[in-house]
């Protein structure tokens, strides 16, 4: 059967859909690193090279993808949310972790 | 299934008077300067077969600029894919230098200046110049060549997730392979190594090379960072974030997956010459498409990789470019521009073993002469890389 969505290690937070896919829908995700695949009730449409949560992520979680540090959560998220930039930001350049202290911050 | 090993490569190519190799037979015509472009282009226009490397560089240039700026021209010339050049400046004294680099190489230069003869006569010269030079290049036949003879590049553009999952490391196994058997490969892209430089640092073949990588990577940053910004808003880029890249971290590790996995054996700035048998080769470069492949073509790059996600189009005047791409959307979408689709990839009906193995089929056959699909678009830009304004 043709992968509806793919994650790099079987230790990363997120996994990338290779076609759109739609809320609802139950998904096997398989790991290229031949892990044990996840299972996955999708919450949102999530588009075609974007990323859908493996598990739920606390605000201020530091997100794994490629086994390696992609970002930071700016938003808490369920497993099967969509992740992108209105949820996730880059740790380089952190504004948002300063922001924070600074209270109010952006 | 079919993770046999490919067939040894026949391929042909042009072996030039200094023993450097190439895979096409261009004759060029070379502006040292913005002003003698017009002339350049003339002479294009006039001969069948002559490619003039427009650009609006070349004037009051001063230092590490200038001197980037005489690498690019002359390494261009000096390309194996180049049989012999028609260099024209506004004076003649910048227009010997830049001609000096490529007579090194042993093949044909000859050299024209603007002033004290204007366009016309000039015109008029050089392109009886560049007449006979493509008519004794159209003599030139093709050889047997080895893949341990050439200098190639890779770059990603317009990337997205499919090319971290599927794209590029397909192409890493291509420069796993060719490495293997004795090409020199260069990437660069210093910027969008941003999250993953340990990793590349990690391979570098020594600790000299390694610190020598991290000095360039730091500089790097610092001179982003000295402007007062940062690279959010540009890096990912628009069409990254569209394509489903939320953050510079995610797109450097897809773009390094596209190195492969061997050690990196050189460290080296902006169009430093790169020769055959150095493997795996990084040059420090912008991430912008156009910029990198120019640098990667004045170092020596006769034959350009070039993964793509939501569809970058890029193409260079003398080197091809081999575009390859896993999403489904710009396979479909944009065709003409994609040498290697490789959508079926993607979701898993192909291996990486079998999408590596397209992908070397496409490049023999490219390196043999069968036209890229920006070569057929006139996709040509030649972009030089500007370190900081002129005087």
């Amino acid at each position: 059967m043709a992968h509806r969505a793919l994650a790099h290690r079987t230790t990363d937070d997120v996994a990338v859909a290779v076609a759109d896919l739609r809320a609802g829908e139950g998904l096997e995700i398989h790991t290229l690193d031949g892990g044990k695949p996840h299972q996955v009730k999708l919450l949102e449409n999530v588009p075609l090279g974007h990323k859908v949560a493996l598990k739920d992520m606390p605000e201020g979680h530091i997100v794994i993808e490629y086994g390696q540090q992609v970002g930071r959560m700016t938003k808490a998220v369920k497993k099967g949310s969509y992740v992108h930039v209105h949820n996730i930001r880059t740790l380089r350049w952190d504004y948002g972790k300063s922001a924070r202290g600074k209270k109010g911050g952006q | 299934m079919a993770r046999k090993k490919s067939a040894a490569l026949q391929l042909s190519g042009y072996r030039r008077a200094n023993g450097r190799v190439g895979v096409r037979n261009h004759v060029l015509v070379l502006p040292v300067d913005d002003l003698s472009n017009a002339a350049a282009e003339g002479v294009a226009r006039l001969i069948n077969g002559s490619t003039a490397l427009l650009h609006p560089y070349g004037r009051l240039q001063f230092g590490e600029d200038l001197e980037l700026t005489f690498r690019t021209l002359s390494g261009h010339g000096a390309n194996a894919n180049v049989y012999g050049v028609v260099v024209i400046g506004i004076e003649p004294k910048w227009a010997e230098r830049v001609a000096q680099g490529i007579a090194q190489t042993g093949k044909p230069v000859e050299v024209f200046s603007v002033e004290r003869h204007g366009d016309l006569n000039t015109i008029n010269m050089a392109s009886r110049a560049a007449y006979k030079l493509v008519q004794d290049a159209s003599e030139v036949q093709r050889e047997a060549i080895q893949v341990s003879e050439l200098v190639m590049s890779i770059k990603c553009g317009e990337s997205d997730p499919t090319l971290g999952l599927a794209g590029n490391p397909a192409q890493g196994r291509v420069v796993d392979r060719l490495v293997d058997i004795g090409a020199s490969i260069i990437f660069g892209e210093t910027s969008e190594l941003t999250g993953g430089e340990h990793l590349i640092a990690k391979r570098c073949a020594t600790p000299a090379l390694r610190k020598k990588f991290q000095q360039i990577y730091d500089d790097y940053i610092q001179m982003i960072e000295d402007q007062g910004v940062d690279l959010m808003g540009s890096q990912p880029t628009e069409g990254n974030i569209r394509g489903g890249l939320s953050t510079i971290e995610e797109k450097a590790l897809g773009n390094i997956e596209k190195t492969g996995s061997r050690p990196v054996n050189a460290v080296l700035n902006y169009a430093e010459p790169v020769k055959p048998g150095q493997g795996l080769v990084f040059m420090n470069s912008s991430s912008a498409g156009a910029e990198q492949v120019t640098l990667c073509a004045a170092a020596g790059s006769v034959l350009h990789f070039f993964t793509t996600g939501q569809g970058n189009v890029v193409g260079h005047p003398l080197i091809p470019v081999i575009k390859v791409s896993p999403n489904p959307i710009t396979c479909s979408t944009m065709s003409e521009h994609i040498d290697v689709p490789l959508p079926d990839l993607l979701v898993g009906e192909i291996n990486l073993e079998q999408a590596a193995e397209r992908i070397m089929k496409v490049f023999e056959r490219t390196a043999n002469g069968r036209k890229t699909a920006a070569e057929l678009l006139r996709h040509e830009e030649f972009v030089i890389t500007k370190l900081y304004p002129s005087a």
